[in-house]
């Protein structure tokens, strides 16, 4: 799969500007088209994502304050709409939800079964303010759930369906690091429609192009201007100077080399004397895509459901094997994750599983950094002069 | 195939051991593609679970065997099933055990325990196809001479060697007292061109593998099969990791080669 570039533009559609009215057009043209339309909203002390009515509710004016282990909103002096980054939520609530009945069985009076698919006909999605590192992360899942030799045909039915506006970032957060991981700010390729929201003297106006034909054709039928000169200079500054203004940065080093060769760092005793194997991380993660399953009967006994539900490695039954976990150590269940995450997702499915979006950062009830332990490591291997 | 779990009716039960059966299984409408010796099936308990069960047996009419030991919840549901008694099936996954790799060599049988079953349809294959191969070498490991499986089967097995080696002796018992890799010292075989196939608890799979490349046998020549929590199957739910593999899709037989790093990490 490509990386996304950092600042380029996509130059192969025309670009036009809408304003606010043209942004509200965009949720009502979608839902015109029987689409679902979610995007973020600030409800609930945060910025969450749900089901849009009108652009209105969009958090105008809310960008919010990012550390380890700490989230707040904070209004803003603009109106801005997206001045946010990455929430408690992911897109993966709408397309990976947390729980999915797979299918049914039924066992008849002679002992038959009979079993049935779940069908898939969910919601038709819009999702209107993709980072750009969701957008990728949208990607990494595309390849875990649909890229092998089998295919999720439930999350595919979600998946195709989903129209996605990304929207990039102008005003990254203290824990984002979507540089490190070639990410963002700019978006990378995947979207419908990718919008650049700009706020100056000349006002308050999204640059905005199209990435699919669909994208191009309700576009087309927005209230909107030609892409002007101003427009497009302050919009591509505005990400480029974000690309500057990153809070986190990964060791640049070769990262899954580094996991891959520390395995057995003392770090990890280090990290494991902090973490509290929650799971939080990998609930926020936008890649994190590991399930469970749950085999449930109703009271006759003779009616019988599979259900999936999200799952975390952090978890002791995780790893089960007749007796007892494999991984039974808090030190090895951290230690699963950031591998996986960092280093054996690529060859498992040729790519990093982190997008540097920073939310296992912010949701980490002791505030444990993926950026600091992974410089820790690579200070460990440098300190026993081994490569990386 | 892979998704939804197709009916298959058991058709037959056969007494192992005190606490393992081997059931035989017939599709009751459709038939999973068919699989090859060392693939698993995720087998489904009506209410109760599903479990990935390598194949012991592949019949020619699209039945199959499986060779149950109830220790948990569904493979003690599992294990008491009766003829009549419909599961659910989906499969074929994971990789095989690789005889054409084998061509020209002397085979090399090692089995643990339960780890006997999925290497009992590869049995019967290099049996079937005597030319295609060296000498085929059978060695079981079991803890008791009552915790044998297919024990009716296992004389015809020698071509030409077949060992069983006991933990624990009973009364009787006229036959190796040790771990199975004591039987190696009778094996006929020519180490550098032998392809091994070993199965068994991990400790048992590290113990032989060591022993095999000890004598000379090539790390990518011994395969082992592993095993690991699975719920999906398809590469999809993540809980099979070892390392870089997912043992559902890279796995169960892998390549000493690539896992002995991996097996040397504790709590990988």
């Amino acid at each position: 799969m490509a990386t996304a570039p950092t600042t380029t533009r996509d130059l192969g559609s025309a670009d036009c500007v809408l304003d606010r009215e043209g942004l509200d057009a965009l949720v009502q043209a979608l839902r015109a088209r029987g689409r679902t339309v979610v995007g973020p909203t600030a409800r609930d002390g945060a910025i969450v994502l749900a089901e849009l009515e009108s652009a209105a509710e969009l958090p105008y004016g809310w960008g919010v304050e990012l550390e380890g282990g700490h989230y707040r909103v904070v209004r803003r002096e603009d109106e801005a709409a997206f001045a946010h980054s990455a929430g408690p939520q992911s897109w993966k609530n709408f397309l990976l939800p947390e729980r999915v009945r797979q299918w049914t069985a039924d066992r008849g009076p002679d002992g038959e079964m009979t079993v049935r698919a779940e069908r898939h006909d969910p919601a038709s999605y819009a999702f209107l303010g993709v980072r750009p590192c969701d957008l990728r992360a949208i990607a990494i899942q595309d390849q875990v759930l649909l890229g092998g030799r089998h295919r999720d045909d439930a999350y595919g039915a979600r998946r195709t369906g989903a129209f996605l506006i990304a929207v990039e970032c102008v005003e990254p957060g203290a824990t984002c690091f979507c540089v490190s991981m070639g990410t963002g700010p700019a978006a990378g390729p995947g979207y419908d429609i990718a919008l650049t929201e700009v706020l100056d003297d000349a006002g308050h106006r999204f640059l905005a192009r199209a990435g699919t034909p669909e994208g191009a054709e309700v576009l087309a039928g927005l209230p909107q201007r030609p892409a002007d000169a101003v427009t497009r200079t302050a919009a591509h500054e505005a990400v480029e100077a974000a690309a500057g203004r990153m809070g986190r940065t990964m060791p640049s080093v070769d990262l899954r080399a580094l996991l891959a060769d520390t395995l057995d760092a003392e770090r990890w005793n280090d990290v494991a004397a902090r973490c509290l194997t929650c799971g939080n991380c990998t609930m926020a993660c936008p890649t994190c895509f590991c399930t469970t399953t749950e085999d449930v009967t109703d009271l006759t006994g003779d009616h019988a459901e599979r259900w999936s539900r999200w799952d975390s490695c952090y978890d002791l039954d995780f790893s089960h094997l007749h007796g007892g976990p494999v991984r039974s150590s808090g030190r090895s269940r951290y230690r699963q994750w950031l591998t996986h995450k960092l280093g054996t997702w690529h060859d498992q499915f040729g790519s990093s599983g982190c997008v540097g979006c920073g939310r296992c950062i912010v949701w980490c009830p002791v505030a444990i950094d993926i950026t600091e332990e992974a410089h820790a490591l690579h200070q460990e291997a440098l300190s026993k002069g081994g490569p990386s | 195939m892979t998704a939804v779990p197709l009916p298959y009716r058991v058709v037959d039960t056969r007494p192992e051991t005190a606490d393992t059966v081997t059931i035989r299984l017939e599709p009751v409408h459709e038939t999973l593609p068919s699989f090859a010796p060392g693939q698993f099936a995720m087998v489904y308990a009506f209410g109760v679970g599903e479990i990935p069960v390598s194949v012991a047996g592949i019949l020619p009419d699209g039945g199959l065997l499986h060779t149950i030991r109830g220790v948990g919840a569904v493979s003690g549901a599992l294990y008491a099933l009766r003829p009549g008694a419909t599961v659910g099936m989906r499969g074929p996954f994971g990789t095989s055990w690789d005889l054409p790799l084998a061509a020209g060599d002397d085979l090399l049988v090692v089995a643990g325990g339960i780890g006997l079953a999925p290497l009992r349809p590869l049995v019967l294959a290099a049996l079937a196809a005597p030319q295609a191969h060296g000498r085929l070498n059978v060695l079981v490991g079991a803890r008791s001479p009552e915790d044998l499986l297919y024990r009716d089967e296992l004389d015809g097995w020698a071509r030409p060697y077949r060992g069983v080696a006991v933990d624990r002796p009973s009364a009787g018992w006229k036959g190796r007292v040790g771990v199975v890799t004591t039987l190696l010292d009778e094996a006929p075989f020519t180490p550098a061109e032998t392809t091994a196939f070993v199965c068994g608890p991990e400790v048992m799979i590290r113990a032989t593998a060591r022993e095999l490349l000890h004598r000379g046998v090539r790390p990518d020549r011994v395969l082992v099969s592993l095993e690991r929590n699975m719920r999906c199957a398809t590469a999809h739910c993540g809980h099979c990791q070892l390392g870089p593999l997912l043992l559902c899709r890279d796995g169960p037989v892998v390549g000493y080669d690539r896992a002995e790093p991996l097996l040397a990490v504790r709590e990988l």
